[in-house]
């Protein structure tokens, strides 16, 4: 490692920025933790003040989630202090430290979906009354938090029927119903849309006014730097630094993250954009024709030729997902034909989309992507496994060639084969699953959000990848929350809104404010009037295609298609 | 201490104390427990009464693996025992001659057939109607019994069929038929699983469904399989129970045989969450169960204690399985070889 580190000691004359007290409310001192053949954390100390915004910042593995999980009695430390409000404490467990004061909300929800909204809230804590619930006072108290929430959510709807936005923000209504000091909010924007991320920030500095100290973990340094007063970064288990926020530049801080020099991405934007121009091979690979299903996408037309990126753009619910499982076989169309090679195909289930080589990468990780009590190598021959059917297994040493190889090319860590995928953070768990892609050597690889709630470095690692795929042959469907993403791999933008396609685009000097006025303009007077008055900004899809000539042999794509070489960070922040 | 600590991380380690302090506790009380003594060209002794009794319930135990694996459950292995047995019997009794090989050889074979078909109708319910599979085989359950009843027309049918009651208490190469049986079940469910794919696929499926359907898994027939393939190990249970004593009882032919193949699962470390499975957890569990009735003999319990003395027995494997034990254990050693570490660095 060559980057300079920094003193380990936060920065002693640092005041708190709100200084509304000088002692820290959370003081953690010297945190080690070591899991069997890693040191997690390293002698890392931190802390918060009452009535501050603090964030947390690092990779994936950089051990923020050890950190939380540490202060919030998860884990077990095995060396240093933690001092909450003045007294040692030490928790056995997450009710012990939520009893003192300290609230999580995780970024994947934690809550269920076979119970009511008002009972998610108040688990664990109803009211009571006579010795039985009282559930008057639950609706009533559900009620209130919902309201201050401004959510207009019935408190006795099933938490399931709700979008994950709003299942995210419920969530949040629960973790706020505590007293709490200390609010910990692991990426809690990863699944919510810009008005919806403007909500949250009200309630955030809300709260911050009332003196409680909040954790933002988040990957989207726009809202680092909107909402947060001082961060602390990890990297590798190690503390970097402490900073005030505004003293410190976007470019310094991601410079901290990732311990590297910058490499500016803008050499991958012209390429991408030159390829656009060389329409030598525009044979159309898939063509959807009127390919629609009630209540999720109306009829859409969607060519995607051979070797070109196409993304979706809308906003959340656009029908950019909905659009994007009918191409990968995961939901059935009602309405439309579909095309691969001008040959008429039905797609009546994933498998047999797997069959024509066509992949989907579910936005959802966790429920429809890994297998989590698998182990990595299982997890990427899965899909390659299903596809040749059950009495071929794939010999072991064959497995274990192919897991080692795409290990290799997409720097997967830990890079050993026989780890649970359940234990590796969210970054690793997408490569995992890009793997087991890739494995089946796709001719159009379909991916959903395959960069959202993912570390800087892994996120232009993907990015990397895919333009690498596309040139190399292979149509790549790209959806994702950040605009500039989609404009930066896209030869073609598909705009969608209120489940139509709206516009088609060569990506020939679009800009991301041409793409939100698109998104935004027009607009029918729908009537969902939250959606209408949604100002469209950074939270925005893009599905991205391009198809690919000839898919090479599993292990070959690796050599041929994966990026080996170090990463090339980007930065949401710094475009400006 | 890294092979001994990778041992007592293996979920195998308790199930196999245990097992070992059965045997312990039964050579105490019956110092010719282990051995074994040829007469008449066949095998004698405790431990092989041990594997001939729990034949049965290995068997069904091993089918029931699999299901729990897919998250599932069969409750209806002990009726689908009943009626195989029963179909067995009948097509015994009303042949000219049943003492014939033909005679049993078909009632053999129409009987697994039958469970073939009882398989699938678990399958179907629960792999295309998608009822809950506790649910799905509650119906058989109740409702196995009552055509094993119509099949006996309520009588309990004795059959006097020598090659039948070969297949329950004869030997072959002195070892019991019974066993043999469960060696040939037990390994061919173990080649058939993890010498293919079948086995990731189950254990895919149980773990995360949707994830393995958009993979191109097809869990729709792997649920088929695996319930008809339980209802098998079932009748094949069920036509040693029913030889063993040549005679078929609607009634009491595997009765609560499905709890203790439940309890095998368990013990040999397979949740009933579903996900990873362990065949041969599963074959120690059984072991385990068989054991225990065997001790309630030797060591004398009276036998209206020997209910409370398995539950006992059965409550501690489980507390020494559950993640919290092991968790309080793991730090429990965890502070010894740190208290350890500083001695050695104090001398």
């Amino acid at each position: 490692m060559t980057q300079q580190t920094e003193p380990a000691a936060p920065a002693q004359g640092a005041p708190p920025a709100t200084a509304t007290a000088p002692a820290p409310v959370v003081e953690m001192r010297g945190i080690s933790i070591g899991f069997p053949g890693v040191k997690a954390l390293d002698a890392v100390d931190f802390r918060m003040f009452p009535g501050e915004v603090h964030s947390l910042m690092g990779e994936n593995g950089a051990g923020k989630s050890t950190l939380i999980k540490a202060l919030t009695g998860v884990y077990g430390i095995d060396a240093g202090t933690i001092t909450l409000a003045g007294e040692r404490v030490s928790f056995a467990g997450p009710a012990q430290a939520q009893a003192a004061g300290i609230s999580t909300v995780y970024q994947e929800v934690n809550l269920l979906p076979n119970l009511s909204v008002a009972e998610n809230i108040m688990l664990g804590r109803e009211p009571r009354r006579f010795g039985g619930i009282d559930w008057r006072a639950m609706r009533r108290r559900s009620a209130e938090l919902l309201a201050g929430l401004g959510l207009d959510v019935d408190p006795w709807s099933l938490l399931g029927d709700h979008s994950l936005a709003v299942q995210q923000l419920i969530a949040i209504a629960r973790a706020i119903d505590v007293n709490a000091k200390v609010l910990i909010l692991d990426e809690p924007t990863s699944s919510l849309d810009a008005d919806e991320v403007a909500e949250l920030f009200r309630v955030i500095r809300s709260l911050k006014d009332q003196g409680v100290a909040i954790l933002f973990v988040s990957h989207f340094l726009d809202q680092v730097y909107e909402i947060c007063d001082r961060l602390t970064v990890l990297r590798n288990g190690q503390l970097v630094g402490e900073y005030l926020v505004d003293e410190l530049l976007r470019i310094d801080l991601v410079q901290k993250m990732i311990g590297k020099e910058l490499t500016a991405l803008d050499d991958l934007e012209h390429r991408a954009h030159a390829a656009v121009v060389d329409e030598t091979d525009a044979a159309t690979f898939v063509s959807a024709t009127k390919l629609g299903r009630r209540g999720a996408i109306e009829p859409a037309d969607l060519p995607i030729a051979v070797g070109e990126v196409v993304g979706l753009a809308g906003l959340l619910g656009s029908g950019r997902t909905e659009l994007a499982r009918l191409l990968g076989g995961i939901d059935r169309a009602d309405t439309g034909e579909l095309a691969i090679h001008g040959e008429h195909v039905r797609l009546r289930s994933p498998r047999q989309a797997i069959s024509k080589r066509i992949a989907f990468s579910s936005e959802n990780r966790r429920d429809e992507g890994i297998v989590g009590e698998l182990t990595v190598r299982d997890n990427i021959v899965l899909a390659l496994q299903a596809d040749r059917g059950w009495f071929r297994p794939i010999p072991k040493k064959k497995q274990d060639e192919l897991a080692q190889s795409y290990i290799q090319a997409l720097n997967i860590r830990p890079g050993n084969p026989d780890a649970l995928v359940r234990n590796l953070s969210g970054g690793n768990q997408q490569k995992v699953l890009l793997a087991r892609w890739l494995a089946i050597a796709p001719r159009l690889l379909i991916l959903d959000e395959p960069t959202r709630g993912i570390d800087i470095g892994a996120k232009a690692e993907i990015q990397k990848l895919v333009f690498n795929l596309a040139e190399n042959g292979m149509s790549v469907l790209f959806i994702s929350a950040e605009l500039e993403e989609v404009l930066r791999l896209s030869h073609r933008v598909v705009v969608l809104r209120d489940r139509n396609v709206v516009a088609d685009l060569e990506n020939d000097g679009l800009t991301v404010d041409s793409l939100l006025a698109l998104i935004a303009d027009g607009r029918v007077a729908s009537d969902d009037e939250a959606l209408d008055e949604r100002a469209p900004a950074v939270a925005v899809a893009a599905v991205g295609s391009g198809a690919g000539r000839e898919a090479s042999a599993p292990a070959g794509s690796v050599a041929d298609a994966g990026p080996t070489a170090p990463t090339t960070p980007t930065t949401e922040g710094d475009r400006s | 201490m890294s092979a001994l600590a990778k041992m007592a991380s293996s979920r195998l380690f308790w199930p196999v104390v245990m097992l070992l302090v059965l045997f312990a506790i039964n050579l105490v009380a019956f110092p010719g427990f282990f051995e074994i003594t040829v007469r008449d060209g066949q095998l004698f002794g405790s431990l092989i009464d041990i594997l001939r009794n729990g034949a049965p319930t290995l068997i069904i135990a091993v089918g029931m693996t699999l299901v729990i694996a897919t998250r599932g459950i069969d409750l209806s292995v002990g009726a689908v025992a009943a009626i195989s047995g029963a179909v067995a019997c009948s097509i015994i009794l009303g042949s000219p001659d049943p003492g014939s090989l033909a005679t049993v050889a078909v009632a053999v074979t129409v009987a697994l057939l039958i469970s073939l078909v009882l398989g699938v109708w678990n399958g179907f319910l629960v792999a295309v109607l998608g009822i809950q599979p506790i649910i799905a085989t509650l119906i058989l359950m109740t409702a196995g019994r009552g055509v094993a009843m119509l099949i006996t027309e309520g009588q309990i049918l004795t059959v006097n069929s020598p090659p039948f009651k070969f297949l329950g208490s004869g030997f072959w190469l002195g070892v019991p038929i019974a066993v043999i049986i469960a060696a040939v079940v037990f390994g061919l469910a173990a080649l058939l699983t993890r010498r293919t794919a079948l086995g990731m696929f189950i254990e895919s499926v149980g773990i995360n469904p949707e994830a393995s359907r958009q993979a191109g898994v097809r869990a729709r027939g792997l649920l088929f399989a695996v319930y008809t393939f339980c209802a098998l190990c079932a009748a094949i249970a069920g036509l040693i129970l029913t030889a063993n004593t040549a005679a078929a009882d609607a009634n009491n032919t595997g009765l609560f045989i499905e709890l203790d193949a439940i309890l095998a699962v368990v013990i040999g470390g397979t949740s009933l969450a579903g996900g990873r499975y362990s065949l041969v957890g599963t074959l120690v569990g059984a072991l385990v169960i068989q054991t225990l009735v065997t001790t309630v003999y030797t060591v004398g319990i009276p036998p209206i204690a020997t209910m409370v003395f398995k539950a006992a027995v059965v409550t501690i494997v489980c507390l020494l399985q559950s993640p919290t034990t092991a968790e309080a254990l793991s730090g429990f050693r965890r502070r010894l070889a740190v208290r350890s570490g500083k001695g050695v660095a104090a001398s």
